[in-house]
């Protein structure tokens, strides 16, 4: 009827066809929606209600993608160190007079993906989520891993709707970096799930609440929840009204799969069942490259090291023993030999050209004659043995390969006069131990541990294991390391608030540590990754993190 | 056969809370943290005790089993550790998706094991038999996680015709039983199949041959039975032992495969296993372990019932 209509008026036939040609290319602009779907490592999705768990994976994946934080990560490029940047605060300064003081100008007009606004109040809850008991949202589920990583920070106060006041314990000018790891839920979408609730007491409703967030989670992130398997996958899709407009997600859908195998992921990306797998099997980078995939790696703030036991009658207290072993292992042949090219080699916790690097004197590099000459020197010799215990486990989070590469070291120092006996105990129990200490019975005589760590803060990278007020049980300075120059340097560095100088102040510990010998420094972790060759735009920052947003997908 | 049945559910309580007890304490004997999931290694100790407090850790053991135990008769089997979610509904979950698996496997495995087996017995000695019989040694010694991966190389790989992980495009939480589902189910159910497929032959094998060469069956065959209808009287005969076999193989599947799973990322109670474990997440470990063992508990129960009803002289012993 219509069509008969439209036969006798072209005009109205034009008409019709524009409308049966638009509606035809909206459909098609429907169907072509871009989905990328990646294959994690994880067996289970990183936990979605703000705090993520599944340690820097999960921020990876459910942190950093949902949320934002008060400060960030730069993540744009593949060449240059990974510093903080302008997040949620768009500035920030201690207070001149009280040093534990910090005032966070905050973002004008950012939204929470419920439609909510983010503010100061919105600061101060988040705040008190993981550090005020008292307060209805506190969680302990999400305390660990967040006070943890911000182990000064006391409380928050709001000055008005855009600025915030934090308190420190003490003066830290680690804060602002610290503060990454914080990231800001909506209290407005929580509250509506509070209200929701049923439950005996507030701590139950309280719980009840976080359960049905993390159902359906609302951030600031450039990624909005879609949808929610628990252990199965999790789907994210685009927040076009995201605050950073060049940070919109460039594809429409990001769906996450947990694949703790690393052969099932492997064949996953090579059926074309996802578009992207971390960590492929590495026996299979070969047909991987072969079949057209891309593989990318980049150095990662990681470090595979020894932690030397420094207690009474450790044969690491000599410096000249310490300096050998760093000098005995030639780590280009452990890079490309048993890991097949991914491994960066460590000289330190930083290397050249990171801002925390600092200029170490002692050069750490493969010269055996030289750890030679030190062992005699130190009284050893092929005549007269050292014998030393380092405590590693079988596999862990982090640990790479970590008997096969504990073997090679124990091959490499042989040859410069050491016997290495190894311990080899369950990752969990390893990681408990660390904390323990060495003089606990659980090192079982061991005078080195072989636990990897993460770089990312001045804390985590270096005041734990150095000052000595972070000896077991405080902290993992698990060799009792107990020198007044790094508990002096630590200060310094704490107590600089200029980020430049802080920086040197950082330079400068860092440099010391290594001149110390402090580890017996291995290798960087390079968070090996394989593509299919339709994604587009993926840049692998020195990270532990990457940004999903300038990622495309061809069709 | 009442008093029977009674009887036998009365003596499934003690062997339940023994149950309980042993994968209460098995969890807790083994070294580690058992807060490491939410707990860094790098938190402080004030942290740690505070944590270990609100998480009811700094009991004692005694209290913790008797509080463990109470809300797990009341239905409560704790939240996860790692995850906040309520246990029993991940492991509700983990188990609906693992006896799908193990009924398709089932239904792979008990059907050619019988059809080898009944098979391979009546024409016992022939190359038929031998043929059967190397089926069914292959099934129990070729290790199953090694024939998923062949498997997943042929079929998702190679020939790109069936997916290589997951249970369905968009996850369990959205199966149903259509093609677009079920080729997600036909890797990881064939290879699931292949030892109870090679146990069952085996057995029937056994039975089959047993029972041919016994006196009832020429005294059947002299009274003018014809061949089907003596193979009638040899199948049930031979039924109670094949029942028992296959109760405990569908058991042992309905208990998951943590290789299989894992190998296929299928969301089963044994991938849940492989998370709790790694993660050291003690209440979803308790929670899972415990399940399947009154899985186990409750199958024998029901096998142990339908042999009753099946052969008169079990109720009488």
């Amino acid at each position: 009827m219509l069509l008969r209509k439209c036969g006798k008026s072209p005009a109205a036939l034009a008409v019709v066809m524009l409308a049966v040609a638009a509606t035809a290319t909206g459909a098609g602009r429907a169907s072509a929606a871009t989905v990328l779907r990646i294959g994690m490592t994880a067996a289970d999705i990183p936990r979605t209600l703000g705090q993520p768990d599944q340690g820097f994976e999960g921020n990876r994946f459910t942190g950093l993608t949902m949320y934002d934080a008060l400060t960030m990560w730069d993540l744009s490029s593949a060449e240059k160190p990974s510093v903080v940047i302008p997040g949620l605060a768009t500035e920030w300064k201690v207070d001149d007079s009280d040093k534990t003081k910090w005032i966070f100008k905050l973002r004008r007009g950012v939204k929470f993906h419920d439609g909510s606004p983010f503010n100061a109040d919105a600061v101060v809850w988040n705040v008190d989520k993981v550090l005020k008991q008292d307060a209805p949202q506190f969680d302990p589920s999400q305390v660990g891993v967040t006070a943890s990583r911000m182990p000064t920070l006391l409380s928050a106060r709001k000055i008005d709707d855009l600025t915030v006041e934090l308190t420190t314990k003490e003066p830290d000018s680690f804060l602002p970096i610290n503060l990454t790891n914080l990231f800001m839920a909506s209290p407005a979408k929580w509250q509506k799930f509070y209200d929701a609730a049923s439950g005996a007491d507030a701590k139950a409703k309280s719980q009840a609440a976080w359960d049905a967030f993390a159902r359906d989670a609302s951030g600031t992130g450039p990624w909005k929840m879609a949808g929610f398997t628990p252990r199965e996958r999790l789907e994210l899709v685009k927040n076009d009204d995201y605050w950073d407009k060049a940070r919109i997600p460039h594809v429409d859908k990001l769906v996450l799969l947990p694949m703790p195998e690393a052969n099932a992921r492997t064949a996953a990306l090579l059926s074309g069942q996802v578009d992207w797998v971390e960590a492929p099997a590495p026996d299979a980078l070969p047909e991987i490259k072969q079949r057209g995939f891309k593989l990318y790696s980049n150095e990662e703030p990681h470090v595979w090291p020894w932690q030397f036991s420094r207690l009474p009658g450790s044969p690491w207290n000599d410096i000249r023993v310490r300096k050998a072993a760093n000098l005995c292992v030639d780590r280009e042949g452990l890079k490309d030999g048993l890991l097949a090219g991914l491994m960066v080699p460590a000289t330190g916790t930083f290397e050249p050209g990171h801002p925390w690097r600092g200029n170490p004197t002692f050069q750490i590099k493969y010269d055996k004659a030289a750890a030679q000459k030190l062992m005699q020197e130190a009284g050893y010799g092929p005549n007269k043995h050292l014998a030393v215990k380092v405590q590693t486990s079988a596999s862990g989070s982090g640990q790479m390969l970590p008997l096969p590469m504990n073997e090679y070291l124990q091959q490499a120092l042989a040859e410069c006069y050491f016997d290495v006996q190894i311990d080899v105990i369950e990752w969990n129990t390893l990681f408990t131990n660390w904390r323990r200490g060495a003089k606990d019975p659980t090192a079982n005589g061991a005078n080195a541990i072989n636990v990897t760590y993460a770089a990312m803060d001045p804390f985590f990278a270096m005041v734990r294991f150095l000052q000595s007020s972070m000896a077991p049980p405080v902290s993992n300075n698990w060799g009792y390391i107990n020198d007044p120059k790094f508990d002096a340097l630590v200060k310094k560095a704490r107590q600089t608030f200029d980020p430049a100088a802080r920086d040197a102040a950082l330079a400068e510990l860092h440099a010391a540590s290594v001149d110390d010998a402090d580890f017996l420094y291995v290798a960087h972790d390079v968070a090996p990754r394989a593509m299919s060759p339709k994604v587009k735009g993926f840049v692998q920052p020195k990270s532990w993190f990457v940004d999903f947003s300038p990622v495309s997908i061809a069709p | 056969m009442l008093l029977y049945v009674t009887r036998r559910i009365v003596y499934v309580i003690p062997i339940v809370i023994c149950v309980a007890l042993v994968c209460f304490l098995l969890v807790h004997i083994t070294p580690g943290d058992p807060l490491v999931a939410v707990l860094p290694a790098d938190a402080s100790q004030e942290l740690a005790n505070q944590l270990r407090a609100a998480y009811g850790f700094d009991r004692p053991l005694p209290v913790q089993f008797g509080l463990w135990l109470w809300r797990a008769v009341n239905g409560d089997l704790g939240n996860s550790i790692a995850t906040g979610r309520p246990v029993l509904a991940e492991v509700i979950r983990a188990v609906g998706n693992t006896v799908t698996l193990a009924i398709a496997a089932a239904a792979i495995g008990f059907s050619l094991g019988l059809l080898f087996g009944l098979i391979a017995g009546y024409f016992r000695d022939t190359w038929v038999d031998k043929l059967a019989t190397g089926f069914a040694i292959a099934g129990v010694s070729v290790p199953h996680y090694w024939l998923g991966m062949v498997l997943v190389i042929i079929f998702s790989v190679e020939l790109n015709w069936l997916p290589a992980v997951g249970a369905g495009p968009g996850g369990s939480g959205a199966w149903s039983w259509d093609w677009e589902h079920f080729r997600y189910l036909i890797l990881p159910a064939i290879t699931t199949s292949v030892i109870p497929m090679g146990i069952v032959t085996r057995t029937v094998r056994a039975l089959t041959g047993d029972i041919l060469s016994q006196d009832f069956v020429e005294a059947l065959r002299a009274k003018g039975l014809r061949e089907l209808d003596v193979f009638k009287h040899v199948i049930k005969n031979a039924a109670p032992t094949a029942l028992a076999v296959m109760g405990l193989q569908l058991g042992y599947m309905l208990g998951g495969s943590i290789l299989i799973e894992t190998v296929f990322s299928w969301p089963g109670s044994g991938l849940l296993l492989n998370s709790a474990i790694f993660q050291r997440d003690l209440p979803l470990l308790q929670g899972t372990i415990l399940v399947l063992a009154l899985f186990f508990v409750i199958l024998n129960l029901l096998v142990d019932i339908a042999q009753a009803a099946i052969d008169p002289r079990i109720k009488r012993g």
